[in-house]
């Protein structure tokens, strides 16, 4: 609730003709925001779409979400907490951030808002420069304070989600599959960056002793790029497996990794590599003296 | 050369012997072990030899070299050699380190070992029996 009443001691003294304190200055500042919530939420939302600001969203979207920007807005003028807003934009973070929302995009609504009430305030008070002073004087902290609410808060949600993402594909990063007797398969999805390549030697040296395996087929197939130390770290990889007793077979080096490794210089002459996981499956068989035999007329399918 | 009780034991098994070290052996021990296996060799005509040093949580780079060097005596003096039981840690290290054993071979454990000196032995040796 807004004190009508001035508590300031001074005021009463102030010579000036628009002496008002700012006790008096956010009331009159919300309740002027309030009366014209329509136009100004209207000419926000027509500068949004004039800078191609949140294209990702549609027209009904926009309007309810500008609307409750608008509201959390001025109640944080009003009362001068910012929780509610922060919950508020929060929750937006979540929504909008799976849609491919930017960082830019969100900033730039914000001070949009800021300056079209601002514009609003200037043709409000441009009569009474004074008073139009200490109207921003008002004005100015908490839009500033709401600006960087709404930012911070957008930026953690977002640095929360790639956290979140990034412990996900720790967990499932490496598996060590064993497909047949004393046979691995690793396959490697993602980008392979030195963390996951120390996780994945650990995992595939103690899956060697485990199942005791002879050969290991490593297929990075899913790997997009390599750089030179994950690429040394996979030769290392590959001598230590041959240290405890298994041989390793490369498979689904891409065109692009290949020439990359090659132009890198990284030493692969002692990697026995094979073009795809099915044929590093079959030589991998081979070694181990596996055939496979399909069986005429016998198929299910 | 060192005295004292060997960290290590050499055990005959049929035409094999089998070298296990007990625990992290210093220079002068492993020179002892290379001294003493590169002599049971010839006393007991040995064709193969299995260095098992699954309980090593170390393996410097002398201790590399050392078998690498027991690997290239034995070979001289007819028998072949293989490392079996590196941890997992050790063998990482190693690699780090650039000590690999060369062309020394390895395997997983004992069972392995024996596994790859019978195959290895059962094939007739191209340098030996040159027709």
């Amino acid at each position: 609730m807004s004190e009508s009443i001035s508590t300031d001691p001074f005021g009463g003294l102030d010579t000036t003709s628009t002496a008002v304190t700012d006790e008096q200055l956010l009331p009159e500042l919300v309740a002027h925001l309030r009366e014209h919530r329509a136009k100004l939420r209207d000419e926000w939302a027509r500068r949004i779409q004039e800078a191609h600001l949140l294209e990702a969203m549609t027209a009904q979207e926009m309007a309810v979400e500008t609307t409750s920007v608008y509201d959390n807005y001025v109640e944080v003028l009003e009362t001068g907490s910012v929780e509610a807003l922060q919950q508020y934009a929060r929750d937006l973070s979540e929504r909008i951030i799976p849609r491919g929302v930017e960082t830019h995009e969100v900033v730039g609504i914000v001070l949009l808002l800021r300056d079209v009430l601002a514009r609003s305030l200037f043709e409000k008070y441009q009569r009474d420069f004074a008073l139009l002073n200490q109207i921003l004087d008002a004005y100015e902290p908490a839009a500033n304070r709401i600006a960087n609410t709404v930012a911070v808060s957008f930026v953690e949600e977002r640095e929360r989600v790639i956290r979140q993402q990034q412990d996900a594909l720790r967990e499932l990063s490496t598996p060590v599959l064993p497909v047949r007797e004393r046979l691995l398969i690793l396959p490697i999805i993602g980008v392979l960056d030195s963390e996951r390549a120390r996780q994945l030697t650990e995992q595939l040296l103690a899956g060697i002793r485990t199942h005791r395996a002879k050969v290991v087929v490593i297929d990075i197939t899913g790997a997009p790029e390599v750089d030179a130390v994950v690429a040394n770290h996979l030769v290392q990889t590959v001598d230590a497996s041959r240290l405890m007793g298994a041989s390793v077979i490369i498979t689904g080096l891409s065109p692009t990794i290949a020439q990359t490794l090659v132009t890198l210089g990284v030493d692969l002459s002692k990697m026995n590599t094979i073009g795809d996981l099915q044929g590093g499956l079959e030589e991998a068989e081979r070694l181990l003296g596996f055939t496979v035999t399909k069986e005429e007329g016998t198929s299910q399918l | 050369m060192s005295t004292g009780p060997a960290l290590f034991s050499i055990l005959r098994q049929g035409q094999y012997l089998v070298a296990s070290v007990h625990t992290a052996l210093d220079d002068s021990q492993m020179l002892r072990l290379q001294g003493d296996l590169i002599d049971e060799i010839g006393r007991s005509r040995s064709r193969g030899i299995i260095i098992d040093v699954a309980a090593l949580d170390v393996l410097d780079s002398f201790g590399t070299k050392t078998l690498g060097a027991i690997a290239e005596m034995a070979r001289l003096r007819g028998a072949t050699t293989v490392i079996v039981g590196i941890q997992p840690d050790v063998a990482f290290a190693m690699v780090q380190l650039g000590m690999g054993t060369g062309a020394v071979a390895t395997a997983l454990d004992l069972e392995e070992g024996l596994a790859f000196l019978e195959d290895r032995l059962s094939q007739p040796s191209t340098a030996r029996h040159t027709p």
